[in-house]
C-alpha cells in the first residue's frame, strides 16, 4: 500500500543521506520525496511516499526513522485527513491548430501556461497526485516532451475525525 | 539574563587551545582511561596531544584489532570503548568492528582523522568518506566542522553511545580542526531534541503483563544482552523467582541469569538446549527482555511461540513487533521495567507443572557428546577450561564451532564475563576482544577461545600481549578446518568440503615464541589441564594449541528454515 510519511529533521548535513540510506537498507521503495525548510530555519520537513506491504512494515519504517538522532518527529499521514499537493511542469508539443484546444483543456485543472514557443507550451499544474495524473493523461495524445514533478508534500488538516485507533503493534 | 552574562564571561576569560587539546579534554571529561588506536598522517596532531597528556593508549597491530579490543573493553566494563585511527585506510579498517558493535549494541566512540577541510572532496591523499561509509552502521556520526564544536560533539557522542540502545558513534576530525585554536570552555547540558530514549515503562502495559502472568500456565522468559546493558540481573532474578518463570537465554544474553539456577534452561536458538527451545516452542506466555528475536534464535517464525501471548520489553521501540507480532509491547529499559513489574507483586499464575516438564527435558536431554579415549573432544576442552578457571574467567570467543561449544559448555554464573560476536559473526573478533577485556578487567583471568581459522585473521595482536605483558590465555580449538563451514558442507552439501579444510597451518607454538610468548600444544585432556593450570598461575601471556577431533559437529542443531522443535542431534 502507498504511505505518506512526514519527517521533521534537523537541517544538518547528512540527514537526508541517513534517511534515504535507511530506507534502502530496509528495502523500502521511495516513490517520491520532497524536502524544504519549515517555519524554523534549523528544521526541515521531508515528505515521503513509499510502498509498503502491510501495516507492520509501515510501523517499522516509522520507528526506524524515528530512531535517527537528527530526525525529530515522524508521522504516518496516510490515514489522516490531510491536504496534499504536488506541482508538475509539463512541456506539450503544439501546432497552431492544437494550441487553443490545449488552453481550453487545461482550464478546469487551473493549470497555467508558463512558456510558449513555436513547437510547444510549458504548463504548470498544482493539485493532488490524481489530478496531476489526470491532466497528464489528457495531454498525452498531443505529445508530451518532458515532465518534471515535485512529488507530494502534505500537511494534516486542522480538524481530524476522531477515530478509536487500536493498533496491534503500536506503541508510539 | 545574568546567567548568560556569566557564561559569556567564562568563554572570554578562558584561553585558546588546539582542537587536539580539546580532544584530550573531552576524553578526560568522560573519564576515559584508555584509547585503542593506530596513528597516521591525519591524526598526527592528536597523537602529539596524547603524548603530552600521557593518556594511556594501546597500540594494536591493525585497526581492526583496536576496535575489537575496544568492544571487549566495553563489554566487561560497561563503559564506552574509545578508538582512534587515521583517515582513509585507517578508518576503513575499522568498518568490520563498527558493524559488529552496531548489531550487538556495544557502546563505542570512534575517532577518525580526516584530510584537511579545504581538500575534503578532492580525492586527497588518504581521503575516504568515512562518515558516508559508516552511516548505516553507526548509531550516529559526525564530521567536525569547527574546532569549537568538538567539546559539544564529544559530549553528545559519549551520551548517545552509552544510553538508550547502546551503539557505536563515530567522530571524523579533519586534520586542520585538530590544529586550529578554539576556546577551552565547559559544555553546558546536552541538547538533543531528536534523541530521548524511553526508560520508564508504560504502566498500562506493565499491568497487562501482570494480568497475563496470572493466566499463564507456561510462561517463559527469553533474556538477551539488554539485561546486561541495563545491569538488570538482580531484577531479573527476583522477577523469575517470584513468578517461577523458566529462563531461556540468547547467545549474547548468557550470564545475565545464573546458569546454575534451577530456573535456567540454558541457551536457545540454532544450537540451543532442547529444554530452552521447547520452552520457546510450547510456551503460552513469552516475555522477551532485551532480546531482538534474531533469526538464529527463532528459527522459522512460522513455528515460533505460536501458542503464546508475546510480551516484549525493549529499550528500542523499533525492535518490538519487528519479527514477532507482539500483544504486550513494553518500551523501556530492562532494569526499570523489571523493577516496576516486581513492585506490583501481582497475583501469580501456576507454572509448577510446566517447570517440572522443562526440568525433565533438561535432565533427560541435556547437551551431550560422544567421547572416546583416543581423541580430545572440543566439548571436553570447554569443560576442562571451566573446571580449571572455576567458571570465573572472562571468556572471549571467535566465531565458528568453538564459539558454540564455549557457549554450551562454559556456563556462567556471573554476568559480564562472556564476550562474543553475535549478530555479525565476525571471525577475528575473539582474540583482540580478549585483549581489551584484560585491559578493562586486569583483576580477572581472561581466556580467548579461538578457532584455528579465525585466530589467523587477527593474530598479529600477539604483539600487544608481548608489549604489555598481558596475561591473556589463547586457547586455539584446532580442528584443522573452518569447522562451522565444514559442518554445513557435511550436512547440507554431501560432504563436498569446498575450501574449508586447513591442513596447512603454521606452528602456533613457534609463532607465539616469535613474539616471546610461551606456548604449548596439547593433544589430550591431561595436557590441556596441566598447561591451563600452568598458564593461569604464571600470570603471563600463553598460547595453547589444542588438537581436537577434526570431524566433530555442533549439536543440537536447527537447520535453516526449520522450527525450534525440529532440532537434530539432540542425543549427540
Ligand atoms: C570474517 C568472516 N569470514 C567468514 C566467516 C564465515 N565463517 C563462519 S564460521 C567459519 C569457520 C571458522 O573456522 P575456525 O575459526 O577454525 O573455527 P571452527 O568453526 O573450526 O571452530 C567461517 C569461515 C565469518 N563468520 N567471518
Ligand atoms: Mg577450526
Amino acid at each position: 500500500m502507498r504511505r505518506i510519511i512526514s519527517a521533521t529533521v534537523l537541517n544538518e548535513s547528512g540527514v537526508l543521506n541517513r534517511l534515504t540510506g535507511l530506507l534502502t537498507k530496509r528495502q523500502f521503495n521511495i516513490e517520491n520525496i520532497t524536502v524544504g525548510h519549515t517555519e524554523d530555519p534549523a528544521v526541515s520537513k521531508v515528505t515521503l511516499t513509499v510502498w509498503v506491504e502491510d501495516d507492520r512494515k509501515a510501523e517499522q519504517l516509522v520507528k526506524q526513522l524515528h530512531k535517527q538522532i537528527n530526525i525529530l518527529k515522524v508521522r504516518d499521514l496516510t490515514n489522516m485527513a490531510l491536504v496534499s499537493r504536488e506541482l508538475a511542469l509539463i512541456k506539450v508539443l503544439t501546432t497552431p491548430d492544437t494550441r487553443s484546444e490545449i488552453k481550453m483543456l487545461i482550464e478546469p485543472f487551473r493549470a497555467t501556461v508558463l512558456d510558449v514557443s513555436l513547437e510547444n507550451v510549458t504548463l504548470e499544474v498544482t493539485g493532488d497526485s490524481e489530478k496531476v495524473d489526470a491532466l497528464i493523461e489528457l495531454l498525452r495524445p498531443y505529445g508530451i516532451k518532458e515532465i518534471s514533478r515535485t512529488g507530494i508534500t502534505a500537511i494534516p488538516r486542522g480538524t481530524q475525525k476522531k477515530v478509536l485507533e487500536l493498533h496491534p503493534y503500536s506503541i508510539m | 539574563m545574568k546567567a548568560s552574562w556569566v557564561a559569556e564571561q567564562k568563554t572570554v576569560e578562558s584561553s585558546l587551545v588546539s582542537g587536539a587539546e580539546l580532544f584530550i579534554q573531552g576524553l578526560q571529561n568522560e573519564n576515559v582511561d584508555v584509547v585503542f588506536g593506530y596513528p597516521g598522517g591525519a591524526v598526527l596532531p592528536i597523537y602529539d596531544a596524547l603524548y603530552k597528556a600521557e593518556m594511556k593508549h594501546v597500540l594494536t597491530r591493525h585497526e581492526q584489532g583496536a576496535i575489537h579490543a575496544a568492544q571487549g573493553y566495553a563489554r566487561v566494563t560497561g563503559n564506552p570503548g574509545v578508538v582512534l585511527a587515521t583517515s582513509g585506510p585507517g578508518a576503513t579498517n575499522l568498518v568490520t568492528g563498527i558493524a559488529d558493535a552496531m548489531i550487538d549494541s556495544i557502546p563505542l566512540v570512534i575517532f577518525t582523522g580526516q584530510v584537511a577541510t579545504k581538500v575534503i572532496g578532492t580525492d586527497a591523499f588518504q581521503e575516504a568518506d568515512i562518515v558516508g561509509i559508516t552511516m548505516p552502521i553507526t548509531k550516529h556520526n559526525y564530521q567536525v566542522q569547527k574546532a569549537e564544536d568538538l567539546p559539544r560533539i564529544m559530549k553528545e557522542a559519549f551520551h548517545i553511545a552509552n544510553t538508550g540502545r547502546k551503539g557505536p558513534v563515530l567522530i571524523d576530525i579533519p586534520k586542520d580542526i585538530a590544529v586550529n585554536n578554539a576556546p577551552l570552555k565547559e559544555v553546558s547540558d546536552i541538547h538533543l531534541p531528536g534523541y530521548q530514549p524511553t526508560l520508564k515503562p508504560n504502566i498500562l502495559q506493565v499491568k497487562r503483563l501482570n494480568e497475563a502472568l496470572q493466566m499463564a500456565k507456561k510462561p517463559v522468559l527469553l533474556t538477551g544482552a539488554g539485561v546486561l546493558a541495563a545491569k538488570a540481573e538482580e531484577e531479573l532474578l527476583a522477577f523469575a523467582e517470584y513468578y517461577q518463570i523458566p529462563v531461556a537465554q540468547t547467545l549474547l544474553g548468557l550470564g545475565g541469569f545464573p546458569a546454575d539456577h534451577p530456573l535456567c534452561y540454558g541457551m536457545a536458538g540454532m544450537h540451543g538446549t532442547y529444554a530452552a527451545n521447547m520452552a520457546l516452542y510450547d510456551c503460552d506466555l513469552l516475555i522477551g527482555v532485551g532480546a531482538r528475536f534474531d533469526d538464529r534464535l527463532t528459527g522459522n517464525l512460522e513455528h515460533f511461540a505460536k501458542k503464546a501471548v508475546v510480551a516484549h520489553i525493549d529499550i528500542d521501540p523499533a525492535e518490538i513487533g519487528k519479527n514477532v507480532p507482539t500483544e504486550i509491547p513494553i518500551v523501556g529499559c530492562a532494569k526499570e521495567t523489571l523493577k516496576a513489574l516486581n513492585q506490583t507483586c501481582g497475583e501469580k499464575g501456576n507454572s509448577s507443572e510446566w517447570v517440572i516438564q522443562l526440568s525433565k527435558y533438561r535432565s533427560e536431554l541435556p547437551l551431550t557428546y560422544k567421547s572416546n579415549d583416543k581423541e580430545l573432544k572440543p566439548q571436553k576442552l570447554m569443560e576442562i577450561l571451566h573446571e580449571v578457571t572455576k567458571g570465573a574467567a572472562i571468556v572471549s570467543t571467535d566465531v565458528g564451532q568453538h564459539q558454540m561449544w564455549a557457549a554450551q559448555y562454559y556456563t556462567f554464573s556471573t554476568s559480564n564475563r562472556w564476550i562474543t560476536s553475535g549478530g555479525l559473526g565476525t571471525m577475528g573478533f575473539g582474540f583482540p576482544a580478549a585483549i581489551g577485556a584484560k585491559v578493562g578487567r586486569p583483576d580477572l583471568p581472561v581466556v580467548a577461545v579461538v578457532g584455528d581459522g579465525g585466530f589467523q585473521m587477527t593474530l598479529q595482536e600477539l604483539g600487544v600481549l608481548q608489549d604489555w605483558e598481558l596475561p591473556v590465555i589463547v586457547v586455539i580449538v584446532n580442528n584443522k578446518s573452518l569447522g562451522m563451514v565444514r559442518q554445513w558442507q557435511e550436512i547440507f552439501y554431501e560432504k563436498r568440503y569446498s575450501h574449508s579444510l586447513l591442513d596447512i597451518q603454521p606452528d602456533f607454538v613457534k609463532l607465539a615464541a616469535a613474539y616471546g610468548i610461551e606456548g604449548k600444544r596439547a593433544e589430550n585432556e591431561d595436557e590441556v589441564r596441566e598447561a591451563l593450570e600452568a598458564a593461569l598461575s604464571s600470570k603471563k601471556p600463553f598460547v595453547l594449541d589444542c588438537a581436537v577431533s577434526a570431524d566433530e559437529n555442533v549439536y543440537p542443531m536447527i537447520a535453516p528454515g526449520k522450527g525450534l522443535h525440529e532440532m537434530i542431534g539432540v542425543r549427540g
